[in-house]
């Protein structure tokens, strides 16, 4: 318990300790905290932020959707429409066409009994001719009498 | 401490001598009984030899432990500023931060001054005195018992407890006091130092009564600058002492039979949890106060109910 140089010995060593945490401790700690303190605050600036650009995002997407949807029935009508129109357009074709052949086979029906007619005629010419031969039994010179016969066959 | 035939009185003292390294003049009988031919510089034998020896002797065990555990806590905390990561805090960081933070905040709201030097310094004498009262919950016996049979020497004398020795305490108060006054002369002159350390408690703003009263004024600032680094270092002594002494009584009653073993190891046990409030508050209230003086010392007001 006797007071002597140990009192000056602590001193200078609290001094030193002093010193040490002064230059070397607590500075570079300090540092650390601060710089965690700072970061942590500029993350949740950050977040902030983030979730301010996800609202504004997700509007822009309702929007853009909407117009898609917008954009996409109107192509739908106008696909529509252009079906519809190209159903009446091969209807009318059809029609057309239907009405080409009819006519075609109209007239070939009439171009086979006009030959039909021409071939019965002459043949009731002949028919005529023969039957007259047999009537007259005689012979007939055809060719002395083929106005005559001309003549029956055009009343026939 | 049952080995031997020591009386209790005997086993007190030698737990309260510090081992001391000092100067014994010539012609001095030892505690042997050998006289010395020349002075000699030696190891205390005795209290008596360590008492004789006067101012210039060193209490080793004292400066060696508070030492060694400043160097502890300065390794240990330097490491880990060194390594002190901003994202990924280790445990052991992030202890040694919420220390910091503490004493950063508690130092920011008692000293409103600019000197990046007083927050280190709370920090240091927090941590530090925290550790030497530490070592009061050491049992009283096992260091020094260690010591002795290491060294070979049965009655080595061997205090484990800086703070318990009124060297170690009173020399930080020192130094704290200097460091007063040395802010209070940078922030103030020394001329504003000396003015308050004159002119206040009483100040009448007449020439002739204030130079009349320069000596009162002086006797007492001068006494309650004093008494700070003085009350500042016995307060802590005081406590620490005071608990090492009743460890070392419960000590005592450890050799009394069985009873007594049991008794003394309910009461070293309460003893130690009721101590272990006691070094956590020493300390802070050594770093407040070391820290309220620093304010005082950087105070600049020259108003009088600012000095206290």
């Amino acid at each position: 318990m006797n007071i002597n140089l140990t009192l000056i010995g602590q001193s200078i060593t609290f001094l030193f300790f002093v010193w040490f945490c002064w230059k070397f401790v607590w500075p570079p700690l300090l540092g650390v905290m601060n710089e965690r303190e700072k970061k942590i605050a500029d993350g949740l600036a950050d977040a902030e932020h983030a979730q301010k650009d996800l609202e504004l995002a997700k509007r822009k997407a309702a929007e853009q959707l909407k117009e898609a949807k917008d954009q996409a029935s109107e192509i739908i009508d106008g696909a529509n429409k252009r079906a519809n129109q190209i159903i009446d357009e091969a209807k009318q074709t059809a029609h057309a066409e239907g009405d080409r052949l009819k006519a075609a086979a109209k007239a070939e029906i009439d171009q086979e009994v006009n030959r039909a007619k021409e071939q019965l005629r002459s043949r009731v010419a002949d028919l005529s001719v023969l039957g007259a031969e047999k009537i007259l039994a005689v012979n007939i010179d055809a060719k002395a009498h083929d106005d005559l016969i001309e003549q029956l066959a055009a009343e026939l | 401490m049952a080995g031997e035939a020591l009386t209790a009185t005997g086993y007190i003292q030698h737990h309260l001598q510090n081992m001391t390294y000092g100067k014994l003049p010539a012609g001095y009988t030892r505690a042997d009984g050998s006289v010395l031919s020349e002075s000699t510089w030696t190891m205390a034998h005795s209290s008596q030899e360590a008492a004789d020896m006067g101012f210039w002797a060193l209490h080793v065990d004292t400066l060696g432990w508070s030492i060694g555990l400043g160097l502890i806590f300065c390794f240990l905390f330097a490491r880990a500023a060194k390594k002190a990561s901003v994202d990924k805090p280790t445990g052991f960081q992030s202890f040694v931060e919420l220390v910091t933070e503490f004493i950063d905040k508690l130092v920011k709201e008692t000293f409103p001054h600019r000197n990046t030097m007083v927050a280190p310094m709370a920090l240091t004498i927090f941590v530090w005195v925290f550790l030497m009262n530490l070592m009061d919950l050491v049992p009283v016996d096992w260091l020094p018992m260690a010591a002795a049979k290491v060294s070979g020497n049965d009655h080595l004398f061997f205090k484990v407890v800086p703070t318990t020795d009124p060297n170690a305490t009173l020399g930080m108060a020192l130094a704290v006091f200097a460091l007063m006054i040395f802010f209070s002369i940078r922030e103030k002159g020394a001329l504003g130092f000396l003015k308050e350390l004159t002119l206040h408690p009483f100040h009448t703003g007449k020439l002739f009564f204030d130079i009349l009263l320069i000596p009162v004024n002086f006797l007492l600032e001068a006494v309650s600058l004093i008494a700070k680094p003085i009350s500042l270092g016995l307060r802590l002594f005081g406590n620490l002492y005071a608990g090492e002494m009743i460890f070392i009584l419960i000590a005592i009653v450890f050799g009394v039979g069985v009873l007594g073993f049991i008794g003394a190891g309910l009461l070293h046990m309460g003893w130690a949890i009721f101590h272990v409030l006691v070094i956590v508050l020493q300390a802070f209230v050594f770093m407040v106060l070391s820290t309220v003086y620093m304010a005082m010392a950087h105070h600049r007001d020259d108003e009088h109910e600012h000095d206290q």
